[in-house]
């Protein structure tokens, strides 16, 4: 197959950047989207020309390295995978292909496709855990929790931190983040304790990182790759209401 | 409580909880206006005492407070959110992701604020500061809204007017009427569902009532 | 003549540990405030280790090379993590677990690290559902435990497929309290390039910005290595492609022995090669062997659409050869297994280098409900990258370089043979012989990090609480950067035409095929021959666009193949000289006659620790000797 891409490139976070052009022939089905990148690369560094920086790593769809906005949508056209996931069967040959970096005031581009996503790791730190010390915990079965709850926490936890509920809002905001980690902490009752505080910093540190309010456009669960679901920001509204009337 | 309101949550708490209020005062507008449908004196009367119940003087005002909150806390979160992306993307898809109205509240408030204006300046202002007929009700006098209200409704552009609002309205509550729930925390996996069924009845009764009267009036006037 | 203190306490193995820690130097808490440890790695033993040491009040620096500590590679690890918990009354127990796991490493582990760590599983269990863990649950509430590759009992405890992830995301957010606490800064985007040794001791590291490309120094009063595994040596396997060897090989080259390099465990159930392309090897869990059975056709070559093959003419041959444990045989077994009947002609697929993985049994008897709650996004993974639903037709798996049981040697105290040097979790050999056992991983990741580490450390740095905080300002400091600049710059010097992958690629297949699953000693020597070839072509005709001040991946990941090629001759060295078949290590001139590992424990019951010798030199080779005294040594039979 062959395609017409056009890609973001930018030299590093202070540079300009703009869109590349590039024809890339000779690209298999059964490639993966990263490995067609991947096969780009290799001919432009024997061309003499600086390959497209991007990031992945496990290419397995747990990570959450991965992250390329693609012909307008995160992890491209297809629901519930990462970038890594995608296969080239999923376009047509011929096809043009716009491949940007995530787009966020808080997620700034370091170089072509690849972001700064620190920004989540700190929202994390502001709250999102449980704040039991080595050796403090008790028995594990001490604790019953009911199937229902640990499975809708499971459902919250499987989130992979790539930033696709960013990149796809309008808003650029990072509730869908920040929910399924209040949300998983909040069903279990070792988390409950917390649950107040928890939900309050981490929602302020959020807005400090100069994310955007949600909509509930739902945008972010479409893209979200492990389909986390929209109940998790209303737990976590409910959560910080509650948090608001108890100060 | 200054953090909550501090939070963008807290915002949208208050975004939330005065749409939720204006979405029952659309009931209680719709179910007043159904009085047009029965007659001159039906619905004079009824404006009459919705211009001098005690109750309804109460919520006048708050009512107003609803609309100013709504509108100021929508819009300092649209446009704090209108900087989150400097760099905007070069292609954006989200025809199969999102719903039109869902992406578009703010421009759908702001032709429903207009219209707000407008219909206000053809009632509202008509009635308390404007030439009013008065008619007798069992010794009683009553301003003739009703006359006020059909002759506007026999003007095709008003009507037409009237109709292009009812459906921004319907747009804005497709939209607003789940979102409500949602920040409000009112909503998981099995409410969702019921949510979204009972705000699309609830938005066709209200988009269809305050669109049918007025043309249910033009048609009259036309065909008599 | 052995270099090899193991420092493995008196007493009965039972007492061992606790023995250890009612002996073991303590640090007071003003003095911990005192002393900085570095942390390089933040999988699940990086995490753990660097959140408990900064709990317990040490100044920690934690490093990683990804953009989030929350990348780790830990994050991959499917099916679960075994402890000893007996909650399924199942007959199980610490020295049940210990018994497996060394039995399982074909008694090439040593009792007392293999102990502990069956010990202290326990107490991860319970660290982590107190971190918020999701761990499956049954209907009671109470945690769930399945079987898992290899065991009789069922002590694995699992989040659905995703047990690695939930387990390291719930030491990175211990991490995180403790970065917000601001006992552990945190240094993400970096490459560590060297360790810094100062009067024998390990005192730092030198580090490359992975953003600005600096080349910058660190300094601590010890270091711990958290880094995992290097199966990307064979450039296709189940690992993350950044996983390297670079920083545990760093350490080798400065003096810390590396003990077992050859012991691979190749995993059975990976999605097979589809394209020239393709990066990795995806893993599809081994617990789907709990519900799955594995075959192939009887008929050579057969082409057939597998839901047309019937019954009659399938060959169950893990069934077939080992009716006890059918297809639930270790890893390395099942792994063989599947070559031989690839390269005798009865492999499935466009290549013929894959077999088939059957659910349709499990399906009809447990219905298909139970089966999805099972493996449900096993099985939207695998249909994803396949288009292959295996509701309704057979997977198809092939297998793929995995685990490294090898690493840096460690004594009792997780130290290597470099004072004040540490390594833990897959980056050391300790625990697995030469072979895993399934959700053996992340147990002793979690044991390490949690529980070992912060104990052992102590005792070193108890005698450190007098040395005033490293300078970074020293000479070993900035001798150490030149190097690792000279190192870099060398590479991009060498300007040629090739890209770091083409390299990786053929390095890769030249492991996979003579220091893989199967190896002889031909193949080993023509091995070692070709990498020195290819490594010199690799030093004339590399190309590395850009330059060191920027992201620079190419640059990132030849300094990895650079070191691959060296860790690659250890590899088949160590291969070469142990001439029996133990565990995944399976060499032909030793196996029984019906195909299976002979074991020579009169010759080989030893710890192969290597010795870095200057450039070009051979490395040496320390024994150190393996005794049984609590289990008995069994011929490993899956019969």
């Amino acid at each position: 197959m062959e395609f017409n891409l056009k890609i973001w490139r930018q030299k590093d976070a202070r540079s300009q950047g703009g869109f590349i052009d590039y024809n890339l022939k000779g690209v298999s089905g059964e490639m993966s989207f990263l490995e067609m990148i991947d096969y780009l690369n290799k001919t432009l560094i024997e061309g003499g020309e600086e390959p497209v920086a991007f990031e992945h790593d496990c290419r397995e769809g747990i990570c959450g390295s991965c992250s390329l906005y693609i012909n307008g949508r995160p992890h491209g056209p297809e629901d519930l995978i990462a970038t890594c996931e995608l296969r080239m069967t999923r376009f047509k040959d011929g096809d043009t292909i716009v491949i940007e970096p995530w787009r966020a005031k808080s997620f700034p581009v370091l170089k072509d496709l690849i972001v700064d996503r620190y920004a989540f790791d700190k929202i994390m730190q502001a709250g999102g855990f449980i704040s039991v010390n080595t050796g403090a915990a008790p028995e594990a079965n001490s604790i019953p929790v009911s199937k229902e709850a640990a499975d809708e926490a499971y459902d919250a936890a499987i989130c992979i931190g790539c930033g696709a509920c960013v990149a796809a809002c309008k808003n650029s905001s990072a509730m869908l983040f920040v929910a399924a980690k209040v949300s998983q902490l909040s069903l279990l009752p070792q988390g409950k304790a917390e649950t107040a505080k928890r939900a309050r910093a981490m929602v302020e540190k959020m807005d400090e990182l100069g994310f955007g309010s949600c909509t509930n456009t739902t945008a972010c669960e479409t893209e979200c790759p492990k389909g986390i679901s929209m109940a998790h920001i209303a737990r976590l509204n409910r959560e910080f209401l509650l948090a608001g009337l108890k100060s | 409580m200054s953090s909550f309101i501090n939070a963008s949550i807290g915002k949208k708490f208050l975004v939330s909880i005065s749409g939720l209020f204006l979405i029952s005062f659309l009931a209680v507008h719709l179910f007043v206006n159904l009085f047009l449908l029965g007659g001159q004196e039906s619905y004079n009367l009824i404006a009459h005492f919705m211009a001098t119940d005690y109750v309804i003087s109460v919520m006048e005002p708050m009512l107003a407070i609803g609309f100013l909150l709504h509108i100021i806390y929508s819009s300092y979160l649209t446009i704090t959110n209108q900087s989150t992306r400097p760099h905007k993307y070069k292609i954006v898809d989200q025809s199969d992701t999102t719903s039109w109205a869902s992406r578009n509240m703010f421009v759908l408030g702001g032709l429903v604020l207009i219209f707000l204006v407008i219909h206000l300046s053809n009632f509202w202002f008509q009635m308390q500061f404007g030439e009013m007929e008065y008619i007798e009700y069992g010794g009683v006098m009553v301003q003739d809204a009703y006359s006020l209200v059909t002759a506007k409704f026999t003007i095709w552009w008003q009507v037409l007017l009237y109709v292009a609002a009812a459906g921004f309205l319907g747009l804005h509550l497709l939209h607003g009427f789940q979102s409500a729930f949602l920040t409000l925390g009112l909503y998981n996996k099995i409410w969702r569902q019921r949510l979204m069924v009972i705000g699309i009845l609830y938005t066709i009764v209200i988009t269809a009532g305050f669109s049918l009267i007025p043309l249910y009036f033009l048609i009259a006037h036309y065909t008599t | 003549m052995s270099k090899l203190k193991s420092m493995i306490p008196d007493g009965p193995l039972e007492e061992k540990w606790n023995n250890h820690k009612n002996s073991v130097k303590l640090v007071s808490p003003a003095n911990k405030n005192k002393l900085d440890i570095i942390v390089v790695g933040t999988g699940l033993s990086g995490s753990a280790a660097a959140s408990t040491l900064g709990e317990l009040g040490y100044n920690v620096k934690s490093f990683c090379f990804q953009d989030s500590p929350r990348r780790a590679h830990s994050v991959a690890a499917q099916g679960g993590m075994n402890a000893a918990k007996n909650y399924k009354n199942d007959g199980d127990s610490v020295y049940r677990l210990f018994k497996d796991i060394i039995k399982g490493g074909d008694y090439r582990a040593r009792e007392a690290y293999v102990y502990r760590a069956a010990q202290v599983s326990n107490q991860s269990i319970d660290q982590l559902v107190a971190a918020g863990v999701p761990f499956a649950r049954e209907y009671s509430g109470y945690l769930d435990n399945r079987s898992f590759g290899g065991v009789q009992v069922s002590r694995t405890f699992y989040a659905k497929g995703q047990t690695g992830q939930q387990c390291l995301l719930g030491a990175y957010s211990g991490l995180n309290r403790q970065i917000a606490r601001g006992k552990v800064t945190m240094y993400t985007r970096r490459d560590m390039l060297d360790v810094v040794i100062v009067d024998g001791k390990a005192r730092g590291i030198i580090t490359r910005n992975l953003v600005s490309g600096e080349i910058e120094r660190h300094s601590a009063h010890a270091v711990v290595l958290a880094t995992g595994g290097y199966s990307t040596i064979y450039y296709l396997s189940t690992l993350a492609v950044g996983s390297n060897a670079s920083a545990a090989w760093a350490a080798h080259r400065k003096g810390a022995f590396f003990a077992n390099p050859s012991f691979v465990q190749i995993h059975p159930t990976s999605l097979p090669q589809l394209n020239d392309f393709q990066a990795k090897l995806t893993l599809m869990s081994e617990s789907l062997r709990n519900d799955g059975r594995i075959w192939v056709p009887k008929k050579k070559g057969d082409t057939r659409h597998p839901n047309e093959i019937k019954e009659d003419e399938r060959d169950y041959y893990l069934e077939r050869r080992y009716p006890a444990f059918g297809n639930l045989v270790p890893r390395d077994v099942a792994s063989r297994a599947a070559k031989e009947r690839c390269d005798a002609g009865y492999g499935v697929g466009e290549t013929g280098l894959s077999v088939y993985l059957d659910f349709s049994d499990s399906i009809a008897r447990h219905g298909k409900e139970t089966i999805k709650s099972r493996y449900e996004n096993l099985f939207e993974m695998y249909q994803k990258i396949t288009g292959i639903d295996p509701y309704n037709e057979p997977m198809r798996i092939y297998p793929a370089g995995h685990y490294t049981m090898g690493g840096l040697w460690v004594d009792y105290n997780l130290m290597t043979t470099i004072p004040g040097l540490f390594a833990i979790g897959e980056s050391n050999f300790s625990d697995h012989g030469a072979n895993r056992l399934g959700a053996g991983s992340l147990m002793q990741c979690a044991g390490d990090g949690y529980f070992i580490l912060p104990v052992t450390i102590g005792n070193y740095l108890a005698d450190e609480i007098k040395t005033p905080r490293i300078s970074a300002d020293i000479s070993e400091f900035r001798e150490a950067e030149q190097a690792a600049r000279e190192k870099l710059q060398n590479l991009m010097a060498i300007k040629g035409t090739q890209t770091v992958n083409s390299f990786h690629r053929r390095l890769g297949r030249i492991m996979w095929d003579y220091c893989g699953m199967v190896k002889n000693e031909e193949g080993l020597k023509k091995a070692m021959k070709m990498l020195a070839g290819l490594k010199k072509e690799f030093w004339s005709d590399l190309r590395i666009p850009g330059t060191m001040d920027e992201i620079n991946q190419e640059l990132e990941r030849a300094v990895r193949v650079a070191d691959f090629f060296e860790l690659g001759q250890l590899m088949c060295q160590d291969a070469l000289s142990r001439e029996e078949s133990c565990g995944a290590h399976f060499r032909e001139e030793s196996q029984t006659p019906e195909g299976e590992t002979q074991r020579i424990d009169s010759r080989f019951s030893y710890v192969s620790a290597w010795e870095y010798r200057e450039k070009d030199k051979k490395h040496v080779l320390h024994k150190e000797e393996l005794t049984f005294e609590n289990v008995e040594i069994q011929e490993r039979s899956y019969k």
